[in-house]
């Protein structure tokens, strides 16, 4: 008889307890090295490339084009101090916690594309795609208008590319339409009346009757219920609340009936060209000096902008409105960003560049915290990040909905400028506090953020 | 009652301005056989003739403010102040007004040039060509705008004097609430003239009575020893200085911005078909119908009756009157139809 246990060789169980301890040793390190199994395939991977990709797709043509202008300087400017190339680090200086190490994104140096929106979103998905598909970008960003926001988002659910949205105030991108792949760093329409409300009952009263004139899209309809929700609250009546053509140029007909219908208040849902026309007329049309029901006549405009301010002149001397962040703010981080940028460019930035510029440094620096550019792990590490120190105060990246939570202003137009770029005077700096709400708010229900992998 | 006055009121006025801008589109059409394009953009760089006087006007010195360290930041004051006191503050608060002399002939020499430079060339094209040209010479006018003085609309305010709204209410007996204001009351006023003048110059003058002839059968005119071209080109300079100066004075307001030009020129067609091409009269007339029924269809009773219907309301009486009178409301037999 032979004895098989003397036997040399390898037994089957031996075989398979050796292979399996080698396999076990094999994979050791990978259960130990965070993210290890996130390097799987997803769209543009930039591998062992030495660069890695951005696409910057902001309006350059049509009527937000000076707002894109500064969107693309902004966006620019935080490359450079991504890739440790500006005059000084920007808000790389100020921003807590910060993982960036001023080499790009995990030692990668990073470019970028750009694509003009036209503020079309046909013509912003065009160009998405196209960055997307022939230039291989790993995330997108731009704005200025909320329909071209949200068609976008989805583009970037559909692709599994993230989109870092610019400027965008509708609460639909963060509401009904949000998206697993969208993030929002600028306030909202809700945010805009939870702000302004105190200041409304201080300056005008409680008991006041507001006309609505609405820009007939997303973005005017939510920025009407939220502006009427917080009036209706303090004990306002809103007699009328009409929409009007996106691109009316002449208001007149939609303002003379304000005169008859005993309203004391404006509100004025309208942005760019349209709030510049809109104000210009009604002053024109004597608003600013009438006298109803014993109150003098008052305009509101919920969503200000410098640029906007800049087309209405005069016109919008003392009228108030809200921001999402100023220049002339005097904390350390918006000081940092204003001595950068006004180095660089010779102007102070507008609030959609100030956007632009935080949402680029907040992507890079959540691929630096999940050490992979796998669009899910990026995510993951940007939903319920908290931060400071990018001007806005202690802010919140909310999981849930991927809105950020943070300080905005309440403004009015300067009457007194001391110099050209002095439009808007801060009212008041509005604690994250005020301007929170629940994920299930009535105003934001519906829609879902989709999965992490598509 | 009064609602109904403040939106023909409105629409007077929106119909002045369409009526402005169609007038000399069908002119042009009506005499030299061109589709214009670019008369929107004529339209706009008769809005940009206010912006730039007024920038001449506003050129300031400069205070630097010493608060502001990381980029230049200046308190303007206008030279004119400094050096005239009141009566330069009034010289820039007159700047819309003052920029019809600056207007006139820029926008003849711009007329001229255009239908020299270019136009000419395309006589004998077709239409689709003529379109095309004019459309892109159109795009290329938005855009030297554009880079010069940026996308944002510019702030051109009228003179002080009339700023505000007058009680239009008071004066006819009606409510107080019915006010209007001066400067669109003066638009109206000036687009009347305006339109008299053209009417006057083409009715009495004999260069109008040739241009008239030459509408009417060009060849004969010619046969007859007149050099009718030369008088088309000056036709279409007049065409370009009345679309410049009811630009220069929608400035006001509507802020100038490049692209205001192309938000007109849409609605001015549907103007000209509507009152038929090349009918002077026809241009007016529908000018004025559309710009009422426009103010009139915004009205928010009609529109809880027709939601949507101030947006559709000109397209649909377009369709309307080219459906019963397909020539439009004074078009000429054989205009257009070959």
């Amino acid at each position: 008889m032979t004895d098989q246990k003397n036997k040399p060789g390898v037994s089957r169980r031996g075989f398979i307890k050796t292979s399996g301890g080698i396999a076990a040793a094999a994979a050791m390190p990978a259960f130990f090295v965070r993210n290890a199994w996130a390097e799987e395939s997803f769209i543009n991977n930039p591998g062992n490339a030495k660069t890695v990709k951005l696409g910057f797709n902001v309006p350059q043509t049509g009527a937000y084009a000076d707002e894109g202008a500064d969107e693309l300087r902004a966006y620019k400017l935080a490359v450079k101090h991504i890739n440790g190339e500006g005059k000084d680090n920007g808000l790389l200086e100020t921003m807590q916690p910060l993982s960036l190490k001023g080499n790009g994104i995990l030692g990668k140096k990073v470019e970028y594309v750009t694509g003009d929106t036209q503020t079309k979103s046909d013509a912003a998905r065009a160009s998405a795609k196209r960055m997307i598909e022939k230039d291989g970008v790993v995330m997108f960003s731009g704005g200025s208008s909320s329909g071209v926001a949200i068609a976008q988002q989805s583009l970037a659910q559909d692709m599994g590319v993230v989109f870092m949205c610019g400027l965008t105030h509708s609460n639909d991108t963060t509401g009904k339409d949000k998206r697993r792949y969208g993030f929002r760093h600028f306030f909202n329409a809700y945010m805009s009346g939870a702000a302004m409300g105190p200041v409304l009952k201080e300056r005008m009263g409680a008991d006041r009757r507001a006309y609505h004139l609405t820009a007939d899209y997303t973005w005017g309809w939510t920025q009407e219920e939220s502006i009427k929700s917080t009036t209706e609250a303090l004990g306002w009546e809103t007699v009328e609340a009409v929409r009007t053509p996106l691109g009316a140029g002449d208001f007149s007909q939609y303002i003379t009936p304000v005169l008859n219908s005993g309203a004391d208040v404006l509100i004025l849902n309208h942005y760019g060209k349209d709030m510049i026309n809109s104000l210009t007329q009604a002053v024109q049309f004597g608003l600013r000096d009438k006298q109803v029901n014993g109150k003098t006549f008052e305009i509101v405009v919920p969503l200000y902008s410098r640029l906007m301010a800049q087309g209405a002149g005069e016109n919008i001397a003392g009228i108030l409105g809200s921001t999402n962040w100023n220049w002339s703010l005097q904390d350390a981080a918006s000081r940092a960003f204003v001595k950068s940028f006004g180095a660089e460019y010779g102007f102070p930035p507008s609030q959609a560049a100030h956007t632009c510029y935080v949402q680029t440094l907040l992507y890079a620096n959540a691929c630096e915290m999940a050490g992979t550019f796998a669009p899910w792990e990026v995510i993951k590490s940007l939903e319920g990040f908290e931060f400071d120190g990018m001007g806005n105060g202690p802010t919140l990246y909310r999981a849930d909905d991927h809105q950020c939570f943070k300080n905005i202003l309440v403004v009015e137009g300067n009457a007194n400028p001391s110099s050209q770029f002095d439009l808007l005077k801060v009212v008041q700096e509005v604690p994250r506090e005020q301007v929170t709400y629940e994920p299930d708010n009535p105003m934001f229900a519906g829609g879902d953020l989709g999965p992490y992998k598509v | 009652m009064d609602s109904i006055f403040l939106q023909i009121l409105n629409g007077l006025d929106k119909g002045a301005a369409y009526a402005l801008i169609a007038l000399g589109l069908t002119l042009v059409f009506g005499t030299l056989g061109v589709v214009n394009f670019a008369h929107g953009a004529l339209f706009m760089l008769g809005a940009f003739c206010a912006v730039s006087l007024q920038s001449i006007l506003t050129i300031s010195k400069k205070v630097r403010d010493e608060s502001i360290t990381f980029f230049e930041a200046y308190k303007e004051t206008p030279y004119l102040e400094l050096w005239w006191g009141d009566t330069g503050t009034m010289i820039i608060d007159w700047a819309v007004p003052l920029s019809i002399l600056m207007a006139i002939p820029l926008m003849l020499l711009i007329g001229l040039i255009m239908e020299r430079g270019l136009i000419r060339h395309f006589y004998s094209r077709p239409h689709a060509d003529q379109i095309l040209v004019t459309f892109g010479l159109a795009i290329v006018l938005q855009e030297l705008i554009k880079y010069y003085f940026g996308a944002n609309p510019i702030p051109t305010p009228p003179p002080d004097i009339v700023a505000g709204s007058a009680a239009v209410g008071a004066w006819l007996g009606l409510g107080d609430n019915v006010v209007y204001p001066w400067w669109r009351l003066i638009y109206f006023l000036f687009s009347m003239l305006i339109i008299a003048a053209v009417f006057a110059f083409l009715h009495l003058t004999t260069f109008g009575m040739v241009v008239r002839a030459g509408m009417h059968d060009r060849e004969t005119v010619g046969l007859l020893g007149i050099n009718v071209e030369k008088r088309f080109t000056i036709v279409f300079g007049i065409a370009a200085v009345v679309a410049g100066l009811a630009g220069v004075m929608y400035a006001p307001i509507l802020p100038p911005d490049y692209h205001m030009g192309m938000d007109f020129l849409v609605l001015s067609f549907v103007v000209v078909v509507v009152g038929g091409m090349g009918s002077l009269g026809g241009a007016v007339a529908a000018g004025f119908l559309l710009g009422i029924l426009q103010s009139v269809a915004s009205m928010n009773e009609v529109k809880s009756l027709l939601p949507g219907i101030d947006q559709i309301i000109i397209y649909l009486v377009a369709v309307v009157i080219l459906l019963v009178r397909p020539r439009g409301l004074m078009g000429r037999k054989g205009v257009a139809e070959d």
